[in-house]
């Protein structure tokens, strides 16, 4: 038995696969400390003011010097907290936010002799599924984190994390429902192909992209529905006992969840590593260099959608809480069913003609 | 109620119609405004590199000046230490022996002249009452120590540099410390004339 399995492990595959998770995570860490960096750099441009520019040249530094920080800064865990939980809650914050970028396809092909590597860890055939499963279970890094703290302030933070994403997670998920509709399938890689031909899902599904950028931002806990982490009405909000790395980990996990919802919208809506203006299929350069330059058409558009986030975030202030569900659950779920019908008697009126 | 300015608005409590409701056309709105943001000029000063240009009559940090030669100017009359409001000023005065007339400009001299910046109050009192022009306040400011006796300036940290051995150094406290004081007599004299 133990023989014959390891007869079927395909080693060449174990060890590319494992060097791609090594290097989309690692590229998904650099982005989110950068992030970081940009967020103060945008915040300061926006302000009227230089921003970080003391650490390395244009401040570049800074990310490096602020991780220095929270790792040399004392460890505490309030005597009154469960301990394990409060250990667990960053871990599965931090695990969750990485986890999303199994499925996305970060590039087409690239054939090195006569072995085939292709730009994504996992294809699943229900890639959005996972993502969504994925995203929910970092609601537990919230909540825990929140509940073990063993603080009041840190638990309503939790409790109102927790019921936003979840009021949230309906209108995105009816949202996508239409635009799988469109698409036909729920892997990410076909959704990408299908758009490569037809066109940016964006033109067919504009209704769906609004309101699942309005749920992104409210997924991410981003401005203007930061109410877990509302300083001035919950003193820090769910992380408010943690101190060091744990809170470098929460702060962490928010960005890496910025940027792969950055990288999902555009693999979505706007044609994932798809150049635009560009026929991939008919063009004469190498496969390879395509399958790079689509990657930093991927890259691009995820940048500008987290540079987004962060003009979104210095422009408007904090939804109230009443009016955050009443968005969430009057405004946007009607919007996304609609959306979801018409789309769906678009589809079936174009499959089969009048009347179905 | 008679309003102070004109620029007061009455606030609209009336419900937000459909189109306010959609929050879209204001959150446009604003980020349009933060936008216009990218091209303004920065304001920022980078202190320690770029500083505000001071006022004549800021008042700084102490310095016990010299002459051209480099003689200290002060003579350890007290004048300064009885002016002092906060009693910040201690002195301990000795006369001049046979060979130090370089050192010294008269006959008497401060072998030792504290202040206390923790107690000072940088009112520039003893700036004025001094008659030989030997304590100014200049432009320097925020001293930084670890511990209280650092506060405590003497001597060697209040007097400027002697021309004989540090001309540029002289040339710089001179000119940035020792100012015109007929300027700052003139600035405050002008609004007492007219009336």
């Amino acid at each position: 038995m133990i023989d014959l399995l390891a007869i079927m492990v395909d080693w060449a595959l174990v060890i590319e696969k494992l060097i791609l998770i090594v290097i989309v995570v690692s590229i998904s860490l650099g982005v989110a400390m950068y992030s970081t960096w940009a967020e103060r750099k945008v915040a300061g441009i926006l302000q009227d003011r230089p921003g970080p520019n003391r650490a390395g040249w244009f401040g570049l530094l800074q990310p490096v010097a602020d991780a220095v920080k929270l790792f040399s800064k004392e460890d505490i865990i309030p005597s009154k907290a469960n301990k394990i939980l409060f250990v667990l809650g960053p871990a599965l914050a931090m695990l969750a936010a990485v986890m999303t970028s199994a499925v996305i396809p970060w590039g087409d092909k690239i054939t090195i002799g006569d072995y085939t590597v292709s730009l994504q860890i996992a294809d699943l055939n229900i890639g959005m599924l996972y993502v969504f499963a994925v995203v929910a279970m970092g609601v537990y890094g919230v909540m825990i984190g929140g509940w073990a703290s063993n603080n009041k302030f840190s638990l309503l933070a939790a409790i109102r994390g927790a019921s936003q994403n979840i009021s949230y997670e309906l209108a995105m998920g009816l949202s996508l429902i239409a635009l799988i509709f469109v698409t036909g399938s729920l892997s990410l890689k076909d959704i990408v192909v299908g758009q490569q031909t037809n066109g940016w899902n964006i033109i067919y599904q504009p209704l769906g992209f609004l309101i699942f950028i309005v749920c992104a931002f409210a997924e991410c806990n981003r401005t203007p529905f930061d109410l877990p982490e509302a300083e001035n009405e919950l003193n820090f909000g769910y992380h408010q006992e943690y101190s060091s790395m744990k809170l470098g980990f929460y702060l962490f996990a928010e960005y890496i969840n910025m940027f792969i919802s950055s990288v999902i919208m555009a693999t979505l809506y706007f044609g994932g590593y798809d150049i635009p203006f560009f026929n991939e299929a008919a063009s004469t350069i190498s496969p390879n260099i395509i399958a790079f330059l689509g990657f930093g058409a991927l890259m691009t558009k995820a940048i500008i959608f987290v540079l987004i986030f962060m003009w979104v975030r210095w422009t408007i202030p904090r939804f109230r809480y009443d009016q955050l569900m009443n968005l969430g659950w009057k405004s946007l779920i009607p919007l996304a069913l609609v959306n979801m019908l018409i789309t769906a008697a678009v589809v079936l009126f174009l499959k089969l003609g009048w009347p179905f | 109620m008679q309003a102070l300015t004109n620029r007061a608005k009455q606030v609209d409590r009336s419900p937000m119609n459909f189109w306010e409701r959609m929050y879209l056309p204001s959150i446009i709105k604003g980020m349009g405004i933060t936008f216009s943001h990218v091209f303004k000029k920065n304001p920022t000063i980078h202190y320690p590199e770029q500083t505000r240009p001071f006022s004549k009559v800021f008042r700084g940090l102490h310095v016990l000046n010299r002459d051209e030669e480099g003689r200290e100017r002060c003579t350890a009359c007290g004048l300064c230490a009885v002016a002092c409001p906060a009693e910040a000023i201690t002195m301990e005065g000795a006369e001049r022996v046979e060979g130090e007339e370089t050192l010294y400009r008269e006959e008497k001299y401060a072998a030792k002249y504290e202040i206390n910046m923790l107690r000072c109050i940088f009112c520039g009192l003893c700036e004025e009452a001094c008659p030989k022009d030997a304590i100014y306040l200049s432009e320097t400011f925020a001293p930084a120590n670890f511990n209280r006796k650092g506060f405590i300036y003497g001597k060697d940290d209040l007097l400027i540099p002697d021309p004989n051995k540090d001309p540029e150094g002289y040339q710089k406290a001179a000119a940035g410390r020792v100012r015109e004081k007929v300027d700052v007599v003139e600035t405050y004299s002008k609004p007492g004339s007219n009336s």
